[in-house]
C-alpha cells in the first residue's frame, strides 16, 4: 500500500505501524514459540511424543477444543462470556448418538445438520436472556450450564450410547484420515478459518470488536449490538454443537456427563490465545493456538507421567503466566503510545 | 449504505431539513429539556449556545436518536419522525460528533472511523486497502499527521476529537450535529475544521455547533440559538447579536439567587501542588489551597481539572510534580496515604464513585470510619449506627431510616451522604468534583451553605465546577484551567463570567506563572 504522504508522517506512521505489528506478531509468534519449546523439551525427556500417534491424537484432542474455543472467541470479544458450551456440546453430542442408533440409516450431514442447530437453539436462549432480559452474560449461562446439564440427565435417564450401536461410517470420522491428516483436524481447521475470516474481514465481525470495546460507543456509531450479541451466542452455541457431534463420532461412548468441565478449559485456551476477558482484543487463531497449546501440556505431562494433579496445576499457572504477560506487554504499549501523542502535542 | 440513500435534496426549498417542536425530556425529577425548538436549514451553520447543564446537550441526543424525547415533534422535511436508535438517525443522513468520548480504544483509528460502514469488496468483505485510502483522505482534509492503522488507545484528547470529526465526516450527512468539536483542538486545526464546515454548507448540509467559544461562533455561524436552563430561549441572526448580547442571553440571571460564601477566616496553606504533570492530559499544574478558604478549578469539560483532582488524591500517579499537605510531600499515586493525610474526595459520578448503591444510608456514611467503628475487626453496629445519625443531623439529610439502600435517595440526599462520608475523617482538605450535578435547586443552595459553613470552620475546599454561578458565587479563588494547563488565578475580585470564560477558552495572552 502506498500512500504519498510527507516525510515526517510517514516516519511516524511507520513506527506505530511496527509496534501494532509487534504486539500481533509476539502475542500469536509467542503461542507458537511456547509450543514448539514443549513439544521439543517434551521429546528429548521422552521421544515417544512425537511418534506420529502420539501427535496424532493430540492433534485431534485438540480439535474439539479448539473450535469451541472460536465460538468462545466471539462471545468474550463483545465482552460476554458463555458458562454453558461444555453442557451444550453434552446434549448436543447425546443428541447425535441417540437420533444414529435409532435410526442407523440417516444421513450423516443430516446429524450434523440438527446438532449444530440444538447447540444454536441453547446459545440464541443465552442471547435472548443476555440482550432482551438485560442479565449479564456470566449468570445467564451459569444459569443454562446447569439446566442445560440437568436436560442431558433427565434425556439419557442414566443410559449411556454405545459404540457398537452407531454405524462405522460415523465413528470412522473420529480416527479416519485424509493424506494422513485425520479427518477431525481437517474438520476444525476448516471451521476455525471460516469464523476467523469472519470475525477478522466481516462488518458482523468487527462491530462485535467495537461492542466489546466500548458498548456506549457502539450504540453511538449506530452499530445495532443486540442482534449482533445475540449472533456471537447463537454462534458459540451453533460450534458448541458441531463438537457434540464430532465427539460422539470421536470417542463412541456417550452419556449425560459428556463434556462436563469444558467451558473453564475453553476459556482458558482463548485467554491464553490473546484474547481480553472485557472484551475488545484477541483472534480465533490465538484461541485455537491456545486450545492446541493446553492440549500439548496435558498430553506432555501424561507422557512424562506426571501425576495428574499437576497437570492442573501446570494449566493453572500457565494462565496467570499468561494474563502476567499480557498485562505487562499492555502497559508498556499503551506508556509508550501515550508518550508519543504527548510529543505530537507539544 | 455508502450513500446512496443520503442524496442531498438540491430543491431550493426553505423547509426546514430538520426541526423540532416544543420538545421536551425528563431524566427522573429533572427537566432536561423544555421548549425545544429548533429549525435546521440546507446551507445554514447554526450556533447552539447556553451554559453548561443548560440542556444542549440533551438537545442533540434527541436529534440523534440516543434519546427518545418525552413530548414534542420531530420532523425530516416537513415529515414527523420518531428515531428509536442511533442508526436510525444516521440513517436518516443526521451525523452527530458527542461530548463524550465514542471511540473504540482497541481498534485501529481507520476502524474507528468507518465502524459499522466498512467499505466492502467481493463476498461483503471488508476492503482494508479502500479503507485505509478512505480514512487516509479524510485526515488529510483535516490536516492531521495520523496513521490511520495506529490503534485508538493512547491517543491525546485532540486526536480522539480529531477521529470523531472524521467519523461523522466520513458519510453523506445532510446534517451535520457538532458537540463542542473544538474544545481540544490547536487553532490550526480548527481553521481546517471550519473550513471543511464551509465546504459541507455550500454542498447544502445544515450544520449545528455548539461551543463555548463564542469568538468561533460569530466566525462560522450564520444563525445562533440560546439555550438556558433546559429550554431555547432566544433565536437570531449572528449578524444581530454582539458576543456581549450572547453572554447575556445565556446567563440571564442574577447571580444572587445564589448562596454566597460566607466570610472565613484565610490560614496557612493546607495543599501544595507543585509542578504536577501526566502525560498527555495536564502540565506543570503549580496551586495551592490554605485553611478557609474555597478554591474552584474551572475550565471546559475535558480540560483536565478531574484528572488533576485524582492525581492529587493518588488515584492517578502524575509523571512529574508532587503534592504536599501541611507541608508534608504525599506519596504519589496511593489514595490511602492521601486519605491519612487528611485529603477527603467526593468524585464527580456519585452513582458510580461515590456511593454503594445498594448500601444502607449508614453503611455509606461511615465507610471511611470503619476502622475506628470496629473491634477486632467487627464492626460495632450501634457505634455505626450513632455516628451516622449524628451526620445526618448536622447535614439535614432527609430520608426515611438509615437501613435503607442509598439508592433511595433524592440526587441532593446522596450527595450528602458522599460528603458526611468523607466529612467523618475529620479532613483537612476537601476535594468536591462537580458538587451539585443533577441536583435540584433547593438542595443545591443546601450544598453551598455546607461548604460555605465547613470553610469558616477552617476546612480547605477544592471545588471542580463547571458551572459558572456555582464557581463566580462560592469561590475565593478561581483556578481555570484550558487543554491541561491552568491559563489563569482569579481572586473573588477579578473573577467574573467574562473573564473566566476567556481563560476556559484559551484566550488569555499570559498564562500563570
Amino acid at each position: 500500500m502506498s500512500v504519498d504522504t510527507a516525510p515526517g508522517a510517514s516516519a511516524e506512521s511507520g513506527q506505530a505501524r511496527r509496534y501494532t505489528e509487534w504486539v500481533f506478531r509476539v502475542r500469536e509468534l509467542g503461542i507458537v514459540a511456547a509450543l514448539a519449546l514443549l513439544v521439543a523439551v517434551t521429546a528429548i525427556l521422552e521421544p515417544r511424543f512425537i511418534e506420529t500417534d502420539s501427535l496424532r491424537n493430540l492433534a485431534i484432542n485438540a480439535s474439539i477444543f479448539a473450535i469451541l474455543a472460536a465460538g468462545q472467541t466471539l462471545v468474550l470479544v463483545t465482552r460476554n462470556v458463555d458458562l454453558s458450551v461444555g453442557s451444550v456440546l453434552g446434549l448436543s453430542a447425546y443428541f447425535a448418538g441417540d437420533l444414529l442408533s435409532s435410526n442407523p440409516g440417516m444421513a450423516l450431514p443430516l446429524v450434523f445438520v440438527l446438532g449444530i442447530a440444538l447447540g444454536a437453539a441453547c446459545g440464541l436462549l443465552n442471547g435472548i436472556l443476555v440482550t432482551w432480559g438485560q442479565v449479564p452474560a456470566l449468570v445467564v449461562t451459569l444459569g443454562t450450564l446447569y439446566m442445560f446439564r440437568g436436560l442431558a440427565f433427565v434425556w439419557t435417564d442414566g443410559q449411556q450410547i454405545n459404540a457398537e450401536t452407531l454405524p462405522d461410517s460415523f465413528l470412522n470420522l473420529g480416527t479416519d484420515s485424509i493424506l494422513g491428516i485425520p479427518i477431525l483436524v481437517i474438520i476444525a481447521v476448516i471451521v476455525i478459518v471460516i469464523v476467523g475470516q469472519w470475525l477478522r474481514d466481516f462488518r458482523a465481525g468487527r462491530e462485535l470488536y467495537a461492542i466489546g470495546s466500548n458498548p456506549e460507543g457502539a450504540r453511538l456509531a449506530g452499530v445495532r449490538s443486540e442482534r449482533r450479541v445475540l449472533t456471537a451466542f447463537v454462534l458459540a452455541g451453533a460450534l458448541a454443537g458441531l463438537g457434540g457431534v464430532l465427539f460422539t463420532a470421536r470417542f463412541g461412548t456417550v452419556d449425560a456427563t459428556a463434556g462436563v468441565g469444558y467451558e473453564l478449559t475453553v476459556i482458558a485456551a482463548a485467554v491464553v490465545g490473546g484474547v481480553a476477558i472485557f472484551g475488545g482484543t484477541g483472534s480465533v487463531y490465538g484461541a485455537a493456538l491456545g486450545a492446541l497449546l493446553l492440549g500439548t501440556i496435558t498430553s506432555s505431562l501424561i507422557i512424562l507421567k506426571v501425576e495428574a494433579f499437576w497437570q492442573q496445576a501446570a494449566i493453572g499457572a500457565l494462565l496467570l503466566l499468561t494474563i502476567a504477560f499480557d498485562r505487562l506487554i499492555g502497559l508498556r504499549v499503551d506508556a509508550a503510545l501515550r508518550r508519543r501523542s504527548a510529543r505530537r502535542a507539544g | 449504505m455508502e450513500g446512496g440513500n443520503l442524496e442531498i435534496d438540491h430543491n431550493p426549498s426553505v423547509a426546514a431539513v430538520v426541526e423540532l417542536r416544543d420538545t421536551s425530556k425528563s431524566y427522573g425529577a429533572v427537566r432536561a429539556l423544555r421548549d425545544g425548538n429548533l429549525a435546521l436549514r440546507s446551507g445554514e451553520v447554526r450556533a447552539l449556545i447556553g451554559e453548561n447543564g443548560a440542556g444542549k446537550s440533551t438537545l442533540v441526543k434527541v436529534l440523534g436518536g440516543v434519546v427518545r424525547r418525552d413530548a414534542g415533534d420531530m420532523l425530516i422535511d416537513g415529515e414527523a419522525v420518531d428515531f428509536h436508535s442511533p442508526h436510525e438517525a444516521r440513517d436518516a443522513g443526521i451525523a452527530v460528533i458527542y461530548q463524550e468520548p465514542t471511540l473504540f480504544p482497541d481498534l485501529s483509528i481507520a476502524e474507528n472511523v468507518v465502524m459499522g460502514y466498512h467499505p466492502l469488496g467481493a463476498l461483503r468483505r471488508i476492503d482494508r486497502g479502500a479503507m485505509h485510502e478512505r480514512v487516509q483522505g479524510l485526515l488529510d482534509r483535516l490536516g492531521v499527521r495520523l496513521d490511520p492503522e495506529r490503534p485508538v488507545r493512547g491517543l491525546s484528547i485532540a486526536d480522539q476529537q480529531i477521529v470523531e470529526i472524521a467519523k461523522a465526516l466520513s458519510f453523506e450527512a445532510r446534517v451535520l450535529i457538532m458537540d463542542e468539536p473544538t474544545a481540544a483542538l490547536s487553532g490550526p486545526e480548527v481553521e481546517r475544521l471550519f473550513a471543511v464546515v464551509r465546504t459541507l454548507r455550500e454542498e447544502g448540509a445544515a450544520v449545528l455547533f455548539i461551543s463555548h467559544r463564542l469568538d468561533e461562533v460569530a466566525a462560522i455561524c450564520d444563525t445562533v440559538t440560546v439555550m438556558r436552563d433546559g429550554a431555547v430561549v432566544h433565536d437570531a441572526r449572528i449578524a444581530d447579536m454582539t458576543p456581549d448580547d450572547m453572554v447575556k442571553r445565556m446567563v440571564g440571571r442574577e447571580l444572587s439567587t445564589l448562596f454566597p460564601k460566607q466570610d472565613a477566616e484565610i490560614g496557612e496553606a493546607v495543599l501544595n501542588v507543585h509542578r504536577l504533570t501526566r502525560e498527555g492530559v495536564f502540565f506543570d499544574v503549580s496551586f495551592e489551597v490554605r485553611a478557609g478558604e474555597i478554591v474552584a478549578l474551572a475550565g471546559l469539560v475535558g480540560a483536565g481539572r478531574s484528572e488533576v483532582a485524582r492525581a492529587i488524591f493518588g488515584i492517578d500517579k502524575p509523571d512529574a510534580g508532587h503534592v504536599e499537605v501541611v507541608g508534608r510531600r504525599l506519596a504519589p499515586g496511593k489514595p490511602l496515604a492521601a486519605m491519612r493525610a487528611g485529603i477527603g474526595f467526593v468524585p464527580e459520578d456519585r452513582r458510580q464513585q461515590g456511593l454503594v448503591m445498594d448500601l444502607s444510608i449508614a453503611r455509606n456514611a461511615t465507610m471511611t470510619r470503619l476502622g475506628a467503628l470496629s473491634r477486632l475487626g467487627l464492626i460495632h453496629g450501634a457505634a455505626e449506627d450513632r455516628l451516622a445519625r449524628e451526620w445526618a443531623a448536622r447535614l439535614q439529610l432527609k430520608f426515611h431510616r438509615l437501613s435503607d439502600p442509598a439508592g433511595f435517595l433524592s440526587g441532593g440526599n446522596q450527595q450528602k451522604v458522599v460528603l458526611a462520608k468523607w466529612l467523618a475523617t475529620e479532613p483537612k482538605l476537601l476535594i468536591v468534583d462537580e458538587p451539585t450535578r443533577g441536583i435540584d435547586v433547593g438542595t443545591k443552595s443546601e450544598v453551598h451553605r455546607l461548604m460555605s459553613e465547613l470553610a469558616s470552620r477552617g476546612l480547605a475546599v477544592l471545588m471542580i465546577s463547571s458551572e459558572l454561578p456555582e464557581v463566580l458565587g462560592m469561590a475565593d479563588r478561581v483556578l481555570v484551567m484550558h487543554e491541561g494547563r491552568l491559563t489563569a488565578e482569579l481572586s473573588r475580585a477579578v473573577a467574573d463570567e467574562e473573564s473566566v470564560i476567556r481563560a476556559a477558552t484559551g484566550q488569555v495572552d499570559e498564562a500563570v506563572a
